[in-house]
């Protein structure tokens, strides 16, 4: 058999198969998606509230909010969702996996957000801070006109890499059991002996999920990169 | 008699175990323009950023217009104020940098806008009005809807100074306002502090250009080591210094 | 309750040594390709530019499991069946390589092009203008996100656990089935990958620091 017929006969498949697999693995997009959305605003919030950890006075809040980091930064998401959903059993507290995956990811990506709120923060010159306080603004002031404007033009496109981030790390919910697209393509190869069709066609949801959301970013990049100026 | 507008007495200030300021008095009245000279490091600009505590002074106090000036008194002793606090005080005075400091998420127009609106609490409309008469005062009228980072340093500096104009300070402190522009900008930046000081404005200028600080100053202190060496008007500090410091500073740059 | 700790970190080390395994073989996976597809990027090759888009899009896209998994169970489909080891240094690897491009891409474009001007003003072929010129310059820009790029990936490794490799995770979970201390496991789990990344960790922000101070 030629290649050819082959790879027609591999594609015949999915006009067989796709009414059957298209339900589940529909509904298996909109798991994947709440636990995306869950997670990445939980890791937001996490986020910015280790960033201003990381910008207070306070010693102590300082030093917790750098260990957070540096933790979030040197343990697998994986093991964040084990040591939750598995881990906290013993200890009387049983998670649904869902729930489990959300606040695991969502404590993965905190770290990786606060990061990015810090380094957007201390971009911008010590001197701005200055010329805001020369003119009288109160240092929340100073936050909110000068300090946070700038730092979120210089946030943006990484923030909108930790979504994808989080949407490829949801993925891992499924070796917890939650319903999500990877978990549905397991069951449906074990149960049609089709692995490759159905791999396939996970992996083309996510990169369909993914690309829009590479492009912004790139696209954000490039309006970054071109300067201040860019401002509508 | 009255109270000088400014009053600064015994100012000093220490980074680390390095003293930079050992002790600094200087007073100035309405109107009154005053320039300081010195070599690099002798403290010049310390003062200045300590007169609106950006740096918070090891000792000594600052009074503007008879109030204190970020510190306030508990009993007999001085507290120092909070950023919070300090803030309506530095609305007070104008403080133009050497770097400008413009903010460049903002068009020119906005960044002199921003006290008036945010800080004094302007209608938004009143403060675009003020601001518009600020940049026409230093010529940057016709950039208002530019941002910074598309005008040269001599255009950014005196949008810095509208920016400081905008305030209706009582003072203005001038932080070596042409050190960091090329030499053929230089001039419009300091055409324009003479405008503003023909107007009766009170102000410090810390700067390098002897030979405007002749023309413009009432008084000009020279400084060396953290301290004043010797001050009063142009003619005898720079014509004919008496410190033997004085004299050997200003021959260098004449050489130079 | 802690006596049994150090067989636990002897079983877990057992595994961490898989696990640095499957991350030094994906890394060399990941730079060798992630070198080529970045030069194969700057050639005037018709496609070339597209082809490495592409593939960069495609396995950066999608989630590393699902790329193992497709490795692992789905090639199977066609006859090639790989052990759980090699699926995962090959599925990593691939995954790695779209990072590595983009890191090279961004390292030989912070080399001015005057750069190459020059290596070609005094007689240099491209490819030697490349080896002399640009790869020195580029390396030491590439450095500190290529350290990030291998953070990333001791972590991703723990992934393979899903398709049995005996690495840390994948006996973790066979301690806890032979145990209820599983908080305890997991929590020694965590700090063993900690243990791993962490000299990295600390190695991007010498770099970083240092990156700041020719700048």
């Amino acid at each position: 058999m030629s290649l050819l017929a082959e790879l027609q006969a591999f594609f015949a498949v999915y006009a067989l198969k796709w009414p059957e697999w298209s339900g589940p693995m529909g509904r298996a997009v909109i798991v994947t998606l709440q636990i995306t959305a869950l997670a990445y605003a939980l890791g937001l919030v996490v986020g910015l509230v280790v960033a201003l950890g990381r910008l207070s006075r306070n010693p102590f809040l300082r030093r917790a909010a750098a260990v957070y980091v540096e933790v979030a930064r040197g343990v697998p998401a994986l093991v964040v969702l084990f040591l939750i959903y598995y881990g906290l059993v013993p200890l009387g507290v049983v998670l649904d996996a869902v729930p489990a995956a959300v606040i695991g990811l969502g404590l993965s990506a905190g770290g990786y957000v606060a990061e990015i709120v810090r380094a957007g923060i201390g971009a911008t010159h010590r001197g701005q801070r200055e010329a805001g306080a020369s003119i009288g603004l109160t240092p929340l002031g100073v936050y909110r006109f000068i300090l946070i404007p700038q730092a979120a033009r210089i946030a943006l496109p990484p923030l909108v890499g930790v979504l994808i981030a989080v949407l490829k790390d949801s993925s891992l919910a499924s070796l917890i059991s939650a319903p999500d697209i990877m978990l549905r393509a397991k069951d449906i190869s074990s149960s049609d002996f089709l692995p490759l069709h159905i791999l396939l066609v996970a992996g083309a949801l996510y990169f369909v999920l993914a690309l829009p959301l590479s492009a912004a970013a790139s696209a954000l990049e490039r309006r970054m990169s071109r300067g201040l100026k860019s401002r509508p | 008699m009255t109270d000088p507008l400014l009053k600064i007495e015994g100012l000093r200030k220490s980074f680390g175990a390095l003293e930079v300021l050992h002790g600094v008095d200087l007073a100035l009245d309405q109107s009154r323009k005053v320039a300081i000279i010195g070599p690099s490091g002798s403290g010049k600009t310390t003062i200045l950023r300590c007169v609106n505590y950006l740096e918070v002074p090891t000792g000594g106090h600052v009074w503007l217009d008879g109030e204190l000036i970020g510190e306030k008194r508990v009993g007999d002793r001085f507290v120092h104020l909070s950023e919070r606090e300090l803030a309506p005080q530095r609305r007070e005075m104008g403080f133009v940098f050497q770097n400008f400091y413009l903010w460049p998420h903002l068009t020119v127009l906005e960044n002199v806008a921003l006290g008036p609106w945010r800080v004094q609490g302007m209608a938004r409309r009143e403060a675009m009005d003020l601001a518009e008469t600020m940049l026409d005062k230093v010529h940057m009228g016709h950039k208002r809807d530019e941002y910074p980072e598309r005008l040269s340093g001599g255009q950014q500096q005196r949008v810095g100074m509208a920016r400081a104009l905008a305030q209706q300070p009582k003072v203005i402190l001038f932080d070596e306002p042409t050190s960091a522009l090329d030499p053929e900008l230089v001039g419009e930046v300091l055409s324009v502090i003479q405008e503003l000081a023909a107007e009766g404005r009170t102000m410090i200028l810390v700067t390098h250009e002897i030979r405007f600080a002749r023309d413009v100053a009432d008084v000009v202190v020279f400084m060396d080591g953290g301290r004043i060496v010797e001050q009063g008007p142009p003619a005898a500090v720079i014509d004919d210094p008496r410190h033997e410091r004085t004299r050997r500073f200003l021959g260098q740059l004449g050489r130079g | 309750m802690f006596e049994r700790v150090p067989y636990y970190i002897g079983v877990l080390l057992k595994g961490a040594t898989v696990t640095v395994g499957i991350t030094l073989g994906a890394l060399a996976i990941a730079l060798a390709l992630g070198l080529a597809l970045a030069v194969l990027r700057t050639t005037r090759l018709p496609l070339a530019r597209p082809f490495v888009r592409s593939w960069v899009e495609v396995f950066r896209d999608i989630p590393p499991l699902t790329q193992l998994f497709i490795i692992y169970f789905g090639l199977t489909y066609v006859g090639i069946r790989l052990d759980p080891f090699t699926a995962a240094v090959v599925g990593l690897g691939l995954n790695g390589s779209a990072y590595c491009a983009e890191i090279f891409r961004s390292g030989f474009s912070a080399v001015h092009h005057g750069q190459r001007e020059a290596a070609a003003s005094i007689g240099m072929t491209p490819m030697r203008a490349m080896r002399f010129v640009v790869f020195p310059q580029a390396f030491r820009v590439t450095l500190p996100p290529l350290a990030n790029y291998a953070i990333g990936l001791i972590k991703d490794t723990a992934v393979a656990s899903a398709v049995a490799a005996p690495e840390i995770l994948f006996r973790a979970r066979n301690l806890t089935s032979e145990t209820f201390e599983t908080p305890l496991i997991y929590l020694l789990v965590a700090i063993l990958y900690f243990c791993l990344t962490f000299p990295i960790a600390r190695l991007v922000d010498r770099l970083e620091a240092r990156r700041k101070a020719w700048a």
